[in-house]
């Protein structure tokens, strides 16, 4: 239990550093620890395939893009736009709402007894893999058709149009 | 956890430790002998006979170098990199197993540090790592050469590590399990090795390798005749030291793992039939293993003496319209050859 505290002490530590540092690629690179301290959480689960595949997608691959093209951006503190007073005063009052109504709700939410898993090794590949095949292949289906689509959709934008050039 | 188990790992991750890092010291001296030999010259031969002492004196001559950090770089990352770099080489070797267990009196000693259950889906993890060391490495520099060096790296490790996956699918779909040692296990003797049902898969995979290792034909990265030296152009003494002895690391767990997943790892021909005890055939396993992995290693540098370098869209096209598709007609081949043979057989 200690370790799972702090492991979720460095979590919000490091998300909270992800948003108050100025410079972009440190927000990046606090944002990869972020998602490292998320793998250590899954394997305190025991979902040891979630947490590697959180590994190698969140931190192998997403956010190596994301730095790819802060790097090419050069943004740094001289060429970041001052936002307005107004834009600061709505992002202000849009959070005091978003504070409001997530508070709101965990009052509703009974504090729920902790959910006991029928089968503690659920996490491990074989059996997360029986698992989607079995129980959950349509939503495992149509979420694989979503990437698809939105795969397929990034192709499109990106191509030029022939007719055009 | 008893005592004594602590210890006997620790001094087997130490062991490996020590290895890896003779092996890629020596890597740098086999890689000049190769040069050597492909080109008709006899290579360093100076400090201590064959110049065995050559490593050393390189060693010892980048940590004696001057360090620079240039003024506009940025400090913590300039230094992270070479750092990240060598640590990711290093933690690719945890699950690879070395050997069979060897019997010292009552003890049981297994040759591998750890076996988890994704063990190929961590070494995985590891290689997607291993660009943050380039990648902040060449944008902390601050030096557009370093930069195109490191955005060059991460894009090339991502196209790669793709088709290393897809390639690696087929095999998972042939061994039936995640973890490197259960693999090995299974390929016992010689008619059983991988290489034998995934020849296509494994030809992937060791074009991918060379690709995530920056190795020739696929060192854009670090092109001299376009990027001066790539990513590690600001790099001076003991870092760009470390930038060059994780690429031999690398190289070496990468041979270890093909020759892991392919190549039956420790097992050899007739190695139940020999009648000796199984210490011995641990021992011998784990000399033929590493055999393999020298083979391997030689033939990185065999292709690095005799292949000139892809041009960056002939590398891009290589990667996602060449062995993609492969990859995947692979996972389909051996889909449809699994049903088959579970139907008629």
């Amino acid at each position: 239990m200690s370790v799972f505290y702090f492991v979720a002490f460095l979590s919000i530590f490091f998300a909270l550093m992800t948003i108050f540092t100025r410079n972009p690629v440190h927000s990046v690179l606090y944002l990869v620890i972020t998602f490292f301290t998320f793998t250590v959480h899954y394997i305190l689960l025991n979902a040891q395939f979630l947490a590697v595949v959180n590994f190698i997608v969140y931190m192998g691959a997403i956010m190596v893009l994301f730095l790819f093209v802060l790097m090419l951006l050069n943004l740094n503190k001289d060429s970041e736009p001052l936002k307005s007073n107004l834009v600061k005063f709505m992002g202000a009052i849009a959070g005091m709402c978003l504070l409001i109504t997530l508070a709101g709700s965990l009052r509703i939410l009974e504090v729920s007894e902790s959910v006991q898993l029928k089968n503690p090794d659920i996490g491990l590949v074989a059996n997360l893999g029986k698992v989607l095949f079995s129980d959950f292949l349509l939503p495992f289906e149509i979420s694989s058709i979503l990437l698809l689509t939105a795969m397929v959709g990034a192709v499109l934008l990106a191509k030029n149009d022939p007719k055009k050039v | 956890m008893e005592l004594a188990f602590v210890i006997e790992k620790v001094l087997l991750v130490s062991l490996i430790f020590v290895i890896t890092l003779v092996i890629a010291m020596y890597s740098t001296l086999a890689e000049r002998k190769v040069a050597g030999f492909m080109q008709d010259r006899f290579g360093p031969d100076r400090a201590g006979p064959f110049g065995i002492l050559q490593p050393l004196c390189d060693g010892g001559k980048f940590f004696f170098k001057e360090e620079i950090i240039p003024a506009g770089a940025h400090k913590t990352l300039f230094i992270l990199g070479p750092t990240i770099a060598i640590i990711t080489a290093c933690i690719g070797s945890a699950v690879i197993p070395w050997g069979q267990e060897l019997t010292i009196g009552e003890r049981v000693i297994e040759l591998q540090v750890t076996d988890v259950n994704v063990g190929v889906l961590y070494m995985f993890g590891v290689v997607a790592l291993s660009v943050y060391g380039i990648m902040l490495g060449g944008w902390a520099s601050n030096n557009k050469f370093s930069l195109m060096g490191a955005v060059r790296a991460a894009s090339q490790s991502i196209s790669y590590e793709l088709a290393m996956g897809l390639s690696l699918i087929a095999l998972l779909m042939v061994t039936q399990s995640l973890s490197l040692k259960e693999i090995v296990v299974q390929q016992e003797g010689f008619v059983n090795w991988n290489i034998w049902v995934q020849p296509l898969g494994f030809l992937i995979f060791l074009i991918c390798s060379f690709a995530e290792c920056s190795r020739v034909p696929f060192d854009l990265p670090e092109c001299e005749t376009e990027l001066i030296g790539g990513y590690n152009v600001e790099y001076s003494s003991m870092k760009l030291g470390l930038y060059m002895f994780a690429e031999y690391i690398h190289m070496f767990v990468s041979s270890a793992l093909m020759a892991t997943l392919y190549f039956g790892g420790y097992n050899f021909p007739f190695m139940n039939d020999l009648g000796l005890s199984q210490n011995w055939i641990t021992i011998i396993g784990v000399l033929v293993f590493f055999a393999k992995i020298f083979a391997f290693i030689f033939f990185f540098m065999w292709i690095r003496w005799t292949l000139p370098r892809f041009r960056y869209d002939q590398l891009m096209n290589l990667g996602w319209k060449v062995l993609i598709p492969l990859a995947i007609a692979n996972i389909v081949l051996t889909g449809v050859i699994t049903v088959i043979k579970d139907t008629f057989f």
